[in-house]
């Protein structure tokens, strides 16, 4: 399906039936409605996820990738195309699909770290309340929150909201983790700790993600397959490997950073170009 | 990485007129900061108190409660208005002789079935409204419509309908909580972020596990708010009532009891049965919904007011 088969060989070491998709995306438009318009958030856009992908959506702001993530999470129907989870179709939200947002409200106030990991694990993955929380301590503990766990989100910082919202997905143990540039939010510093700490927890456990971001530093630290969008509306603009490392792209024989970088731009610097040859 | 201190060779970031920086770079180790020293001074006892909001309250109370008594002694007019102590020992009297208990006991009991059935009410009606744009309005147009409306001036229609009893009060106790409970809780229901939602959806609970588990409390600020301004206006609204026509089924309940003293000019008793009503509601504000605000949106950090 996909024409760029000529990634690098250093890729997904963990994939062992490199084939299946895990999740496919296929023609898939969006269109969101406004009070005063329809507007197309994302236009014919595929894609494959397989297993233990570190799949990133990276696009300027309008290019419809968190409209993309909301449509995987089943909160948005596609007007056409499909999207596959393990071959079903994607009709409503559940918790194979678990979210992470940026918004420090996604923990519910009115329970404390370990009761929000409990509640989704007894509500989404219906476990017993034994299991539920043998399960919540550990991943708790394994984000460094052990410390915290009867404390309420009110009283913890961002980026510690952060890392229990990752406990709480990752306890769930989802087909999918979707995260919605969940680290947007936090500052410089506190950013850079929890990408290195994403990365290590996916050492642990392998899990599959697919992650939106705009930065293209985070992109080329978490992922390991980049898809860039266009913006107005959405559409897929280039799918590129990459090792962890900023190193030369073979299909672009630049630097990963800067081959993104370009493909990005020259999108802007056309349509500035073709807005001046309107104007003119 | 991203380049180190470029030394003292002209550049970008050299001294000025190229002459090298007097200060040096270096690493540090920390010291360790166990030992340093603490310093707090305890601030002076009034200060203490003053810092406390129960402090603060029992003093207005005491200053309210001297000039009452100085005021009444000064006016000397007991049919008019009675000293604190004269009311006090009414209390005391009527509490003893078991009237005053009797006559609470009354209006509580009406007062919780009225209370309850409206907060009951008012949730069906959030819920609803929640669930379809259709409902909204239908909340919207009825509460813009009754909740304007006092409920005791629906007193002589419950009568005619309910007769002379304790459901025409229940009936208009209902329609003083009813709108201002749901209105409260739709409005909370309405402010619960899009986020929550979806966290709520992503576990896949939808319909009433939602509604139940998820908008409940997270819109619990705002509904703990209206169930405030519902028992104040419950309570008020049944006091009116029992004084327009509180002997109902031969024993009437507070209102009824002010009504009566008023009739035989016991003023003390009148201001007792007065001085009841608030002391009941001042129970009520801090005892109960003090409570509850502190185990809840208090602990939960989701307290926007005060």
């Amino acid at each position: 399906m996909s024409d760029l088969d000529t990634e690098p060989p250093t890729h997904n070491p963990g994939a062992s039936e490199p084939t299946a998709s895990l999740l496919e995306v296929r023609g898939v438009t969006l269109q969101y409605k406004t009070p005063e318009a329809l507007v197309t958030a994302v236009y014919r856009v595929d894609f494959d996820i397989v297993r233990s992908d570190r799949y990133v959506l990276l696009g300027p702001s309008g290019c419809g990738k968190s409209t993309l993530l909301k449509a995987v999470g089943g909160y948005i129907r596609p007007i056409e195309g499909r999207i596959t989870l393990n071959g079903r179709e994607i009709t409503r939200p559940g918790p194979d699909r678990v979210m992470v947002f940026q918004e420090f409200d996604q923990l519910l106030p009115w329970k404390t770290v370990k009761q929000n990991v409990v509640f989704a694990l007894r509500a989404g993955a219906r476990l017993g309340a034994k299991e539920a929380n043998e399960k919540a301590l550990h991943c708790i503990d394994k984000v460094g929150l052990a410390g915290f766990a009867d404390v309420y989100p009110h009283m913890l910082s961002g980026g510690m909201k952060a890392r229990v919202a990752i406990a709480r997905g990752m306890a769930m143990e989802p087909d999918i983790l979707l995260m919605d540039e969940p680290f947007a939010a936090l500052d410089a510093l506190t950013r850079r700790n929890m990408q290195d700490d994403l990365l290590a927890l996916w050492d642990d456990t392998r899990f599959t993600v697919l992650f939106v971001t705009h930065s293209i530093a985070e992109a080329v630290t978490i992922g390991s397959r980049i898809l860039l969008l266009s913006a107005h509306p959405g559409q897929v603009k280039a799918e590129l490997g990459c090792s962890g490392r900023d190193e030369i792209h073979p299909l672009t024989g630049a630097k990963l950073s800067d081959s993104i970088h370009r493909l990005l731009f020259e999108d802007i610097r056309e349509e500035r170009e073709e807005a001046g040859n309107e104007l003119a | 990485m991203s380049s180190p201190s470029r030394g003292p060779q002209p550049g970008r970031n050299a001294g000025q007129d190229g002459r090298a920086d007097f200060r040096k770079d270096f690493i540090r180790d920390l010291v360790d900061a166990a030992g340093a020293p603490v310093v707090v001074m305890p601030l002076p006892a009034w200060e203490r108190l003053y810092n406390s909001a129960t402090a603060r309250k029992i003093f207005i109370i005491v200053v309210l409660a001297l000039g009452w008594e100085a005021y009444a002694r000064w006016l000397d007019n007991p049919l008019l208005f009675p000293t604190l102590g004269a009311t006090l020992a009414a209390l005391r009297d009527g509490m003893i002789g078991g009237e005053l208990p009797a006559r609470i006991s009354v209006s509580i009991g009406v007062l919780l079935v009225g209370y309850g059935a409206g907060v009951v009410l008012a949730f069906a009606f959030a819920v609803v409204a929640i669930t379809s744009r259709l409902g909204t309005d239908v909340l919207e147009t009825l509460t813009a419509m009754f909740n304007p409306l006092p409920a005791i001036a629906l007193l002589p229609l419950a009568l005619l309908w309910f007769g002379l009893g304790n459901a025409s009060i229940v009936f208009v106790l209902i329609h003083s909580v009813l709108w201002a409970v749901a209105l409260n809780a739709h409005a909370g229901f309405r402010a619960v972020s899009e986020i929550t939602r979806m966290v709520g959806r992503n576990y896949g609970l939808a319909g009433i596990a939602l509604v139940w588990q998820i908008l409940l409390p997270a819109a619990f600020p705002s509904i703990l708010a209206g169930l405030k301004i519902g028992w104040a206006f419950a309570w008020r609204t049944l006091i009116a009532a029992e004084l327009v026509f509180g002997a109902t089924s031969g024993s009437g309940g507070l209102g009824w009891y002010i009504y009566e003293n008023k009739n035989q000019i016991e003023i003390p008793n009148v201001f007792a049965g007065l001085l009841t009503v608030i002391l009941i509601g001042l129970a009520v504000e801090n005892l109960i919904f003090g409570t509850v605000e502190r185990r809840t949106v208090r602990r939960w950090g989701m307290q926007s007011y005060g």
